[in-house]
């Protein structure tokens, strides 16, 4: 009997990844974003380059004219196809981590609060509210001059630290209206505590909604990072991030479009797919939908 | 060739009744194309409906009542695939294209449906929404449309129609807005209203009222309607003739009178039969033991809660329960009833102090329960059980259904084993009539009778001393009604529970209780053992709640909505001076304004708040 029910526990989950799978759009989503982790993963080690080293003999070199250079290189001679990988690679990693980070402290703090209610709710609250109003750019500037500058856990800190606020925020939503339904009201009446209702009841009907944010976070949190090292505040060169190259590379537009479009390409397929990802995984946990 | 003969005969029938005939139903035929194959919701389906009359058509959830007569109006999802013939007023509606469907659907055709409260818009006001059909269908000027909205509102006995126009629908209660659905199907005087479950989500007083405006407009508009319900004491009072429908066809129609006391069909006797009705015979007080000892006593219990008020005001005060008090015998049931806002839920509660009472005592085997800590009340909550009225709202989505009866055993048995418990819940399971086979389900692939079921395993693996049950079968349809207090019952002589049983439903309490409190506006208006308080109710309230229970005979039913008790409880931030019933009372007196009445002893353990119960 057991096993039957295990069988049936994981059914939901699996029904949603089938409903997931079914979806052209979310299909060909998840095979490119596949691929190009996988690519970011492993791709460099296919080139002979490291992402800082130079080629004297090849300044901003047009992509496809040597095999050694498939995407070129930019003005100092370094490969950017090592470069651009490894941009991936740094912000796929701060973006998934940092909302991970955001997810973990703002379900924690938003189904507290809304569990709890009264004023300990106003008070968790008020405290979002504070730091929603500090600008969060002035935040992270000092974080990154308090500390190394472009250091990723740094920006890790810095990132997690602003995204956390809206996740509480819808959370805490969720919260209060599963609160009223009178499944929760049954847990009391068996006698269940509070941590067991919050911890059995209500955080495993937030994951739904929660899912759906988080992949909908990790594009703005890319594009936070980019903005960042955009402005010079994040990633450091010789280091490279998605931001940064598109950074370096809209100066040299003109001359060197290249050095631009490359790195700008794989932001736009991974935002799409990304984006493409989440609608799919809101429709698949869609409530109506079952 | 051979049936060239009936057809003919058929046809010329037809053209004869031509005249008359609003609705005509032949071989009307749906099945539902599903990934697990075509499902057929309806077969074979023959009914017609004249002008003036009324045509119930019952069965359980599932029989295709509602799939026929939506297939009818071309409302069907796409997935629906109808063949046979539906024709209205001659007219052959099936295939139709949708611009010749909405100029009759709202127009020529009027209809009500189960929850007024979806069915309306919520963000324009109700006199609007009146207008806007009037407007759409008659090409009327809106100011000229909005007068005719108002007498409408009138028509259907909304009090203060003018007022009501620019409410929205939430500020106005369910009975109001099951009226406001029938002014809209009213607004274009159809020839023909659906009306598909009106009443169900509605109190027993209500109920009475919109069946008895139904039949009312039925007399005097002489339009055909179709009164689609699970509910044979509804049918009683409005309907002219009955068709009885169960898996997807109609196995018997006939006169009202004919279905109800002489049915053919044996499922026709067992749908009657699962009816509730009044006459006495309540639960025999079990064995007349005197010393039972005390088991809950609740000692002059009020709950207040505060409401925001408009502006920067005070908040009010809501006084939903005051004074209640009453002592509950162990292994004794007792009943609690009266209409939604009597303060009836916020009792069951207050009784497990889910909710903490504004003051009182709740008093459980001697422990103040309200004096706990909270640990301690925890604990104790193992003997303290509850069902909920919603049966799918009250389990947790992302459980299967042996996880949720499994959930008392984490909380209060922890040394089971696993195995030890599946064995615990696969018996719980038994015990509600729970094939193991819905083990592994989700709640949402239950059916309600059956989440229900879910509910009652789970309040009672642990063998609790006290039930309290919470409107438990208001969601369901009659005969599922039935099932359910029929394993209450089961439950209850078995284990010795005692028992709290709350309802808007008197006929539903009889079964079940030996003991009947009747609230109104959060306070108690009667206290009876059972068969004094069906056999000689003392209190005008109680005998109202009793004369609004529909039941499935038409003789007497039709005389009973006539007298259908009129108007709706007061606000409880608003109650009346004195005698809180007196605004609804037919016989409140000068005294009933000025006076609280007593809590009276009218004879043994029979109570009752009234000044006249000795004249009456």
């Amino acid at each position: 009997m057991s096993e039957a029910l295990a069988a049936a526990r994981g059914g939901r989950w699996r029904a949603a990844g089938r409903r997931l799978a079914a979806g052209t759009a979310t299909r060909v989503a998840m095979v490119v974003l596949a691929l190009i982790t996988l690519l970011a993963l492993v791709g460099p080690f296919f080139s002979p380059w490291q992402f800082d080293q130079l080629d004297w003999q090849h300044l901003a070199l047009p992509p496809g004219r040597l095999a050694a250079h498939w995407f070129g290189t930019d003005r100092l001679g370094r490969d950017l196809f090592v470069r651009t990988l490894y941009g991936v690679r740094v912000s796929l990693l701060i973006s998934v981590l940092a909302t991970l980070v955001s997810l973990v402290i703002g379900v924690a703090w938003g189904a507290v609060a809304g569990f709890a209610g009264g004023r300990t709710d106003g008070w968790m609250m008020r405290f979002v509210d504070v730091l929603y109003s500090l600008p969060y750019l002035f935040i992270v500037i000092i974080l990154t001059t308090l500390f190394q500058r472009g250091s990723i856990r740094v920006l890790l800190v810095a990132i997690g630290a602003v995204g956390w606020l809206t996740t509480a925020r819808i959370v805490r939503g969720e919260t209060l209206a599963l609160k009223r339904r009178e499944f929760i009201e049954a847990a009391r009446a068996l006698g269940v505590s509070p941590a067991g209702i919050l911890v059995r009841h209500i955080v495993p009907n937030l994951l739904g909604p929660v899912a759906v944010y988080a992949t909908l976070t990790i594009p703005q949190m890319i594009i936070f990072e980019g903005f960042l090292s955009f402005l010079g505040l994040g990633v450091q060169e010789p280091k490279a991030s998605l931001g940064n190259l598109i950074n370096v590379g809209a100066q040299e537009m003109q001359s060197a479009p290249w050095m631009l479009l490359t790195p700008a390409a794989f932001l736009v397929m991974l935002l799409i797919c990304l984006n493409l990802l989440g609608d799919g995984l809101r429709d698949a946990l869609d409530p109506h939908e079952r | 060739m051979a049936c060239a003969m009936p057809s003919t005969r058929m046809s010329a029938e037809a053209s004869l009744a031509g005249a008359t005939e609003v609705l005509r139903l032949a071989g009307l035929s749906v099945s539902f194309a599903t990934v697990a194959g075509s499902v057929s919701a309806a077969e074979e389906v023959n009914l017609r409906v004249v002008r003036g009359e009324c045509l119930g058509v019952v069965g359980e959830s599932g029989a295709g009542k509602s799939v026929s007569f939506l297939a009818f109006l071309g409302l069907l999802p796409p997935n629906a695939r109808v063949a046979g013939s539906a024709q209205f007023c001659g007219a052959e509606l099936l295939g139709a294209g949708v611009r010749a469907l909405d100029r009759l659907r709202g127009a020529a055709i009027g209809m009500v449906f189960q929850d007024p409260m979806t069915s309306l818009t919520p963000h324009l006001a109700v006199g609007e929404q009146i207008a806007e059909v009037i407007v759409r269908h008659r090409a009327l000027p809106w100011a000229a449309a909005r007068e005719r909205a108002e007498a409408l509102l009138r028509r259907v006995q909304v009090t203060d129609p003018a007022r009501r126009m620019r409410q929205y629908p939430h500020e106005l209660s369910g009975g109001m807005r099951q009226r406001v659905m029938i002014a809209i199907a009213l607004a274009c005087e159809p020839k023909l209203l659906i009306a598909d479950e009106p009443t169900t989500s509605l109190d027993v007083t209500i109920q009475a009222q919109i069946l008895a405006l139904l039949a009312q407009l039925k007399r005097e508009e002489g339009m055909a309607m179709v009164l689609i319900t699970h509910d044979l004491g509804a049918v009683a009072g409005v309907a002219d003739r009955v068709a009885v429908m169960r898996g997807g066809r109609v196995i018997e129609t006939g006169t009202v009178g004919v279905i109800l006391k002489d049915p053919r069909e044996a499922y026709t006797r067992a749908l009657i039969d699962s009816a509730p009705r009044l006459d006495p015979e309540p639960v025999t007080p079990r064995d007349a033991k005197p010393e039972r000892p005390l088991a809950l006593a609740l000692t002059g219990v009020s709950m207040e809660f505060p409401v925001a008020t408009r502006g920067f005001g005070r908040a009010a005060r809501l006084s939903a329960l005051s004074n209640v008090s009453f002592e509950l015998h162990a292994g004794e049931s007792l009943g609690v009833v009266g209409e939604s806002g009597c303060g009836k839920s916020t009792l069951a509660r207050a009784a497990l102090q889910l909710l903490k009472p504004t003051s009182g005592r709740v008093v459980w085997m001697g422990a103040a329960l309200g004096e706990l800590a909270a640990g301690q009340l925890r604990a104790l909550r193992k003997d303290l059980q509850i069902i909920f009225q919603d049966p799918l709202g009250s389990l947790d989505p992302r459980l299967i259904v042996a996880e949720i009866v499994a959930e008392p055993l984490r909380v209060h048995a922890r040394e089971l084993t696993p195995d030890a418990r599946a064995g615990e819940v696969a018996a719980a399971l038994a015990r509600v009539g729970l094939p193991a086979r819905l083990a592994g389900r989700y709640p949402h692939e239950l059916s309600g009778g059956e989440c229900q079921r879910v509910g009652i395993a789970r309040a009672m693996i642990l063998k609790p001393r006290l039930l309290v049950c919470d409107e438990p079968v208001s969601a369901l349809d009659t005969p599922t009604q039935q099932q359910i207090v029929a394993l209450l019952a089961d439950l209850k002589r078995e284990s010795g529970l005692t028992l709290v049983f709350v309802s808007h439903n008197l006929a539903l309490v009889r079964r079940l209780c030996e003991r009947v409190l009747v609230l109104y506006l959060g306070r108690m208006m009667e206290l009876a053992p059972a068969g004094a308080l069906y056999a000689r109710p003392l209190h005008p309230y109680t005998r109202e709640l009793l004369a609004a229970v529909p039941i499935p005979d038409p003789d007497l039913q039709p005389a009973r909505l006539a007298r259908a008790l009129p108007g709706e409880p007061p606000s409880p931030l608003n109650p009346p001076s004195g005698c809180i019933y007196r605004t609804r009372c037919p016989h409140a007196l000068a005294v009933c304004r000025e006076q609280v009445p007593a809590w009276e002893r009218a004879a043994e353990a029979h109570r009752v708040a009234c000044h006249l119960w000795r004249e009456l």
